[in-house]
């Protein structure tokens, strides 16, 4: 006698196992664990092509939702205890333990939220390895990877959207920035700016950093190093007022600046500007 | 005239870069960058070495410049850098006076 046995039933999740979905930037899979469907499904919508369900996640963000409601509209806070940090704004408040990478969000079901909160976790990670997230686009061209980096208005979406079509790429807003051996590698995010285009989720060896100016013709200038540092350190992100981050974050810039070949971008607005990044 | 000694702050992080010496508060994030003199006698400020015998060695034996205009001129850049958070004066040596690390990449 042979007894019927659905298949299913052995891969059923056990009970007590986590719902979630794994979302994986600049190559640091987070686990984010949430029991709402519809709020796992806007996560594997508004993070598509960087869920990966097969990666051993680095980190895990347990996400606890409450009722939306009106928020007051002020800056974040971002404060450490030992280990770990706090992270607060009108519409959320997080803890995440850099050494155990394990952390909550109590927010509204809304996506903004969500992506602040990740911006600041990677952010904070990236610090530790000398690494940073950086207002900039960013694109790879010929196997590497350019990054333009610029305060609101400098151009950073004129320039992504005068991409070649052999150009990918990674962020129109916030690029991912990673040391990689003896260089540095550019990431793309699901962080998008104007274009409301999220990037291509692959990476390249970085090539150069820009800092954009709009002018009359298309030209690169070289940047000294003490200015570069300068123009990089108002363009990276980093939202706490610690002194071991800060010293880090410095750090990490001086380094960049000394292996990667940071420049002024002055460019019209018109497809030939890309004729210089090769 | 009492001695000053001085010690570079434990909360600011230096690099040289280009020449240059950058300095950046953890407390405010403010970067610095210092001139050759100041940063000879920012590398210099170990909490036990007076601030004369700074004067003296660092920038009297390596620019044409009379000791006691190099001193008045130390010392008020050395009450500047106080005032900024990157150094701290006593009218004492510092025992456990230490700096950040200063690294030319």
């Amino acid at each position: 006698m042979s007894a019927s046995i659905s298949a299913s039933r052995f891969f059923r999740p056990a009970p007590d196992e986590p719902s979630g979905t794994t979302v994986e930037i600049g190559g640091i899979p987070i686990f984010l664990q949430t029991d709402d469907v519809d709020f796992r499904a806007m996560i594997e919508q508004r993070y598509a092509g960087f869920v990966n369900s097969a990666s051993t996640p680095a980190g895990q963000l347990e996400i606890l939702l409450h009722p939306p409601k009106q928020h007051p509209v002020e800056d974040v806070r971002v404060s450490r205890s030992g280990p770990v940090w706090r992270i607060e704004r009108g519409d959320f408040r997080a803890e995440f333990d850099l050494r155990s990478r394990r952390g909550w969000v109590h927010q509204s079901p809304n996506p903004y939220s969500l992506d602040a909160v990740l911006r600041i976790i990677h952010s904070l990670v990236l610090a530790e390895e000398g690494s940073f997230l950086v207002h900039a686009a960013s694109g790879v061209r010929h196997g590497r990877a350019f990054v333009f980096a610029g305060v609101s208005g400098a151009g950073k979406t004129t320039m992504s959207r005068l991409a070649p079509p052999d150009a990918t790429l990674l962020t129109d807003e916030i690029s991912y920035v990673r040391r990689s051996g003896c260089g540095y590698c550019a990431y793309g995010t699901p962080f998008a700016g104007e274009l409301a285009r999220v990037g291509a989720n692959l990476k390249a060896p970085l090539a150069a950093l820009y800092f954009l100016e709009k002018g009359p013709d298309n030209r690169i200038e070289p940047a000294s190093g003490p200015y570069a540092v300068r123009a990089l350190l108002r363009n990276i992100l980093f939202f706490a007022h610690d002194s071991d981050l800060v010293a880090r974050v410095f750090e990490g810039a001086v380094e960049f600046v000394s292996r990667v070949p940071v420049a002024q971008f002055v460019f019209a607005p018109n497809e030939r500007a890309w004729e210089l990044v090769q | 005239m009492s001695e000053k000694y001085i010690s570079r702050s434990k909360s600011v992080a230096a690099r040289t870069l280009g020449g240059e010496m950058m300095i950046m508060s953890a407390k405010d994030s403010t970067l610095f960058s210092l001139s050759e003199v100041a940063t000879l006698i920012w590398e210099a400020a170990d909490g036990h070495t007076p601030l004369s015998e700074i004067v003296e060695r660092r920038i009297c034996a390596e620019f044409d410049v009379r000791s006691d205009v190099a001193y008045r001129d130390a010392e008020q850049l050395v009450e500047e850098l106080a005032t900024r958070g990157i150094l701290s004066i006593s009218s004492r040596p510092v025992p456990d006076a230490q700096g950040p690390a200063v690294e030319a990449p």
